[in-house]
């Protein structure tokens, strides 16, 4: 603490982000080793099996052995390939979903003493926070182009324009399906959508239509099954990442859990509350370090139950055909969503009118 | 927490997580080529993985025009979905001053694309069945 009266504000304010960002970098890496083993454990109780139970007791250093085996394996690139993109391709997949959580909420505020202040539990209070978030997430679809593209092969090519062309179109409904909750709202920045849910209960109660749309969206973003096309392994092998092996494979498997935590993360922030419970006066921003502690623990079980439906979901729903899939996306989604926002707008504006 | 209150300073820690994602991924890649394995190279396994099969012809090849149009169709809508945005945000504030003119005139707005949108239904941009 002595160190940091020595600091101009500034200086103050950068090394107080580094913190946070060290320690949400780390703590959102650990969910990602442990998703998957989740994933595992999971899917191997759906399906009557044991899973990964060798590597310490219940399997929970499999994620360890994992990496490390990761590593060890020969680092290959194909001659056909294409070089300088092939080695980009998983770094753009993975950097976005990093990048992604700068303006999640994790926490309300941790009191630090006169010095230090009320410590707001954000990386970035960004108040654009919506539109940083859309726009990071779309340059996710170029590391997985980029892949299809340098693989210079059919499966990834197939897989990878697939995979672009549900990326898009999902977009545009997870983008309209969130409109509504800023007709009610009236701010894009993240930290005002969770205090107006304080104070109003929680967004999934007003805007139930987005919240679905939004849901519907999350997994096809995230490429998981029911909407897993671009790597549906009986017709595509394993679609954009056929040629990847080792680490570079990693990043991509890494890549995809770790939006998979960042969609949960926007999830509960838009419609679920965030960091507030309705009860025992958990819905105001933390007055102690031990209370901001406990905002922190109830987000994080807030995503980790969602993390949990996701997993829950692709071991029990059959895939979609493309065609099912564009179908959904455009024709029902799209609509639906347009309608969802006329709808809400007409109504609050009713409201307005008789108020 | 003056610092904060500048536009631009809010960026710093966006910029400080690039650079920390950045150099994970970059860090990733190059400690996996350190530490892993040498393998012999053959002319068999530089070959493109299709199924055990060999290769026939390019890697790249035809597809469907319909996923161009796809791409058109999502810029179209997705500068729709930024125009709506900051609609949304003042919506509440000024829909009391100007009764009628915002909800009307984003309605409008929201019609003509809906026009757009039925005209691509129209012509099939949406048949993926054949």
């Amino acid at each position: 603490m002595t160190l940091f009266a020595y600091m101009s504000p500034t200086q103050l304010f950068v090394v107080l982000s580094a913190i946070k960002i060290v320690a949400v970098f780390s703590v959102v890496m650990a969910a990602v080793a442990y998703a998957v083993l989740a994933e595992r454990k999971i899917s191997a109780f759906i399906q009557d099996r044991h899973g990964p139970n060798r590597v310490g007791p219940f399997g929970v250093l499999q994620p360890v052995a994992d990496g490390v085996k990761s590593f060890l394996k020969e680092d290959f690139t194909p001659a056909h390939v294409r070089k300088a993109y092939f080695w980009l391709a998983p770094m753009i997949t993975m950097i976005p979903s990093l990048l992604v959580l700068a303006v999640i909420p994790f926490g309300s505020q941790i009191p630090l003493g006169a010095q230090l202040g009320n410590v707001k539990m954000v990386i970035a209070d960004l108040n654009v926070g919506i539109l940083y978030t859309f726009g990071i997430v779309s340059l996710g679809v170029y590391g997985i182009v980029l892949a299809g593209y340098a693989s210079n092969s059919k499966y990834p090519f197939l897989g990878g324009i697939r995979s672009s062309a549900q990326l898009i179109s999902y977009e545009i409904a997870m983008g309209m399906s969130v409109v509504p909750v800023f007709l009610i709202v009236g701010d894009l920045n993240l930290g005002r959508v969770i205090s107006f849910q304080a104070g109003h209960g929680w967004l999934i109660v007003y805007a139930p239509v987005s919240f679905v749309i939004f849901l519907i969206a999350g997994f096809a973003e995230t490429n998981r099954l029911p909407f897993d096309l671009p790597e549906s392994e009986q017709e595509l092998v394993a679609g954009y990442n056929t040629e990847y092996s080792s680490m570079k494979f990693a990043l991509f498997f890494m890549g995809e859990y770790a939006n998979m935590i960042a969609v949960s993360g926007m999830m509960v922030t838009l419609f679920l509350g965030g960091w507030t419970l309705p009860l025992a006066g958990l819905d105001k921003p933390a007055a102690s370090i031990g209370l901001g502690l406990i905002h922190i623990a109830i987000f994080a079980g807030k995503v980790a139950a969602l993390v949990g439906l996701f997993i829950w979901v692709r071991w029990m729903w059959p895939r979609f055909r493309y065609d099912q899939l564009m179908d959904l996306g455009w024709r029902r989604l799209l609509p639906l969503a347009l309608a969802n926002i006329v709808l809400t707008a007409v109504i609050l504006w009713l409201a307005g009118a008789v108020a | 927490m003056k610092v904060a209150d500048y536009q631009l300073s809010q960026y710093l820690p966006v910029l400080i997580l690039g650079i920390v994602a950045v150099a994970f991924a970059a860090g990733t890649l190059l400690l996996s080529v350190l530490v892993g394995k040498r393998g012999r190279d053959s002319r068999i396994k530089d070959t493109a993985y299709e199924c055990g099969m060999l290769p026939v012809g390019a890697g790249g090849t035809r597809l469907s025009v319909k996923f161009y149009l796809v791409a058109m169709l999502f810029i179209l809508f997705d500068i729709e979905v930024v125009f709506l945005y900051p609609w949304a945000v003042i919506f509440r504030s000024e829909a009391g001053r100007e009764p009628g003119v915002i909800l009307g005139s984003m309605i409008g707005f929201m019609l003509i694309l809906f026009i757009g949108y039925l005209y691509a239904l129209k012509k099939g941009a949406f048949d993926w069945k054949h």
